[in-house]
């Protein structure tokens, strides 16, 4: 159980909120799709911090240009992963851009065990660090 | 050619002639694409020709000195003299007004007068010895332009904003920070509490201040090693990359390096440095920071010294122009409703510098030259200094979602502690992206909006309450020059 604002993990836009209602995920698609930004839809049961590579739900969205069909295939993914986390994100295009500008999460399982923070004792009195979801004893979506 | 220029035998005669004679006035220049051009704000002496002294000032940063001197018919001196040529009485100044005449002069100097890729040296030039020249009263620099070709011999920024919110997973809201208070006196050990307690209730970064670095009371190994272990059982406790702005201004290169290291073997994501270390040593460090992957920020502490005073000095915008050539990451550049310096019109131009791939000219917010930033990466502006949940509508309407919001006091000083200061910082935010993102009046509505999701969030409610009617109003002493002109009203 993790002990930080609402016992979960934080990454994204919007995890100190309580969860987006279905409304209130289409009207942020809404936004993404007004600047022209294409989404897309990816999950992960490996919420490390550094996991930068979450899988894809599918290719980007480039030509869908209705809020509702991405809420379709966030269902669908939600479906066929209900205890994963699952993330929507928005790349722009734009030249100096060219990168992510949104990302929030959209599923999360229910029970969220943190992580575990590890030391490894260094010379004088450094110490490294490692992070490891207490999760990732288990293999790959076996975990939640 | 301006009418009184002298050419040929006549203008090498020995003897002094004035500076428009020497021909560092030329009304009819017309600047070419690889000139670098300044723009100051002038008050001459009584009595004297504001162009005599505008040439002065571009003959002193440039070839000139105060006698002809034939060693100048050994170059192609022409080329190399920089030239005056506009001399414009600055709006509201001057015969019947309460200000003395002010000149805005724009100088074209040839770029080959600059070393590629040294801040060093352009500042030797533009404001080396022409500030006290004594035919003037006052003189400010307030913009400058760089050709891309000169633009192109700077690195910028290894990380900046776009890599820096990939490398950290965080995008489509501003980051969080706060600066530890109080900022002397802690010791190791509670410093990295404060540490701790902001990162674990939701803030991005925590940040050294501007004076810490290695005094009686704290030792910078002792900080450096417990800020570590608060960021990472940070990070442990809510899945996020989190960092700390470790200061590692000293009094030497040497010993800076050897902080700089320390900290990257610690595996600090951030280094910290001031901005009175000086050009050099910011460059160096950029250097550094690009060959370690790390993050740099810049405190502008020793800026005002300079920068605030309308008639003397210069203006922060090119002190952002010169910090992203230079190659920093973050620099703090005004927050808009907070305890420091700052004109919304003239906040609005540092961000614009800092943060965009062009810079149209812009009167209203500053901005008097054009800038092609020719690739160089943008550079993320942090916002600092007696701001609070409470204004964050107004933050973000002023500083969009391409900053650092640093809540220090308006942290720490929650009453019910750091970490739900942090909460109720980050609950504040979260919730404004979305009504931002879902269409909503924000700005009209803010206070609605925050007053609303403090009904399920007690920490917001608590820092709403403490902070509520906390606000700094006091006039702006560097202000525009122009005033925005209303659409369609001819």
């Amino acid at each position: 159980m993790m002990t930080n604002y609402g016992n979960r993990m934080t990454q994204g836009q919007f995890s100190f909120l309580p969860d987006l209602t279905d409304e209130e995920i289409s009207a942020q698609i809404k936004y993404a799709l007004d600047n022209s930004w294409a989404l897309n839809i990816e999950y992960t049961d490996d919420p490390h911090p550094r996991n930068t590579y979450w899988e894809m739900y599918g290719m980007p969205m480039f030509d869908m240009k209705d809020p509702a069909g991405v809420l379709m295939e966030i269902n669908e993914c939600r479906k066929t992963f209900p205890n994963h986390y699952i993330r929507v994100m928005a790349s722009d295009a734009t030249r100096g851009v060219e990168s992510p500008k949104m990302s929030y999460i959209v599923n999360r399982p229910e029970k969220e065990p943190g992580y575990h923070l590890i030391r490894e004792e260094r010379d004088g009195r450094c110490q490294g660090y490692t992070i490891v979801p207490y999760s990732n004893d288990k293999p790959e979506g076996e975990r939640y | 050619m301006a009418d009184n220029e002298m050419k040929g035998k006549e203008r090498y005669k020995s003897g002094v002639i004035s500076y428009k004679k020497m021909g560092y006035w030329q009304p009819d220049y017309e600047p070419c694409a690889t000139d670098v051009i300044a723009m100051f704000r002038l008050t001459a002496q009584d009595g004297v020709d504001p162009e005599e002294v505008a040439a002065g000032v571009a003959g002193e940063s440039s070839t000139a000195t105060w006698t002809v001197v034939w060693t100048d018919r050994l170059t192609a001196c022409e080329l190399y003299r920089a030239k005056c040529y506009r001399c414009d009485l600055v709006p509201n100044t001057g015969d019947g007004t309460d200000t003395e005449a002010q000149y805005f002069i724009y100088i074209a100097y040839d770029m080959d007068l600059f070393e590629g890729g040294s801040i060093a040296n352009v500042t030797a030039s533009i404001i080396g010895n022409v500030f006290g020249m004594k035919a003037l009263k006052a003189l400010r620099l307030e913009d400058m332009h760089f050709p891309v070709a000169y633009m192109k011999t700077f690195d910028g920024p290894a990380t900046g904003i776009v890599v820096e919110r990939e490398r950290m997973d965080k995008f489509g809201r501003p980051l969080l920070g706060a600066t530890t208070k109080p900022k002397l006196g802690l010791s190791g050990r509670n410093y990295g509490r404060v540490v701790y307690e902001a990162l674990k209730g939701g803030l991005d970064f925590v940040k050294d201040d501007e004076n810490i670095n290695s005094q009686p009371f704290m030792h910078w190994r002792d900080r450096f090693l417990y800020c570590m272990e608060a960021v990472n059982k940070a990070s442990a406790a809510t899945g996020e990359i989190k960092g700390h702005y470790l200061n590692i201004t000293a009094a030497t290169m040497d010993e800076m390096i050897e902080r700089a290291e320390f900290a990257k073997s610690l595996g600090s994501i951030i280094v910290m440095i001031d901005l009175v270390i000086g050009y050099t040593a910011i460059q160096t460090m950029a250097k550094w920071c690009r060959a370690n992957d790390m993050i740099l920020h810049l405190h502008r502490a020793g800026n005002s010294t300079y920068s605030r005073q309308k008639n003397h000095g210069m203006n922060f915008r090119v002190i952002c122009k010169w910090m992203r050539m230079a190659g920093v990451d973050h620099i703090h550049a005004g927050t808009v409703v907070g305890k420091l310096e700052g004109d919304p019109l003239m906040i609005h131009g540092f961000y614009d510098v800092l943060r965009e791939t062009h810079n149209p000219v812009n009167l209203p917010n500053g901005i008097f030259l054009e800038q092609d930033w020719a690739s160089l990466n943008k550079v993320m502006p942090v916002a600092s200094g007696g701001i609070h949940a409470g204004q964050m509508h107004q933050l973000l309407h002023h500083l969009g979602e391409d900053v650092v919001l640093q809540f220090g006091g308006g942290t720490i000083g929650h009453p019910d502690g750091i970490q739900a200061g942090a909460i109720a910082n980050r609950v504040a935010l979260e919730v404004m992206i979305q009504a931002r993102n879902e269409g909503k009046d924000y700005l009209a509505e803010g206070p609605d909006i925050l007053m609303k999701a403090a009904k399920t969030c007690s920490p917001l409610k608590a820092a709403l309450t403490t902070w509520k009617d906390i606000t700094f109003n006091y006039a702006s002493t560097d202000t525009a020059d122009f005033v925005p002109t209303a659409t369609g009203s001819n």
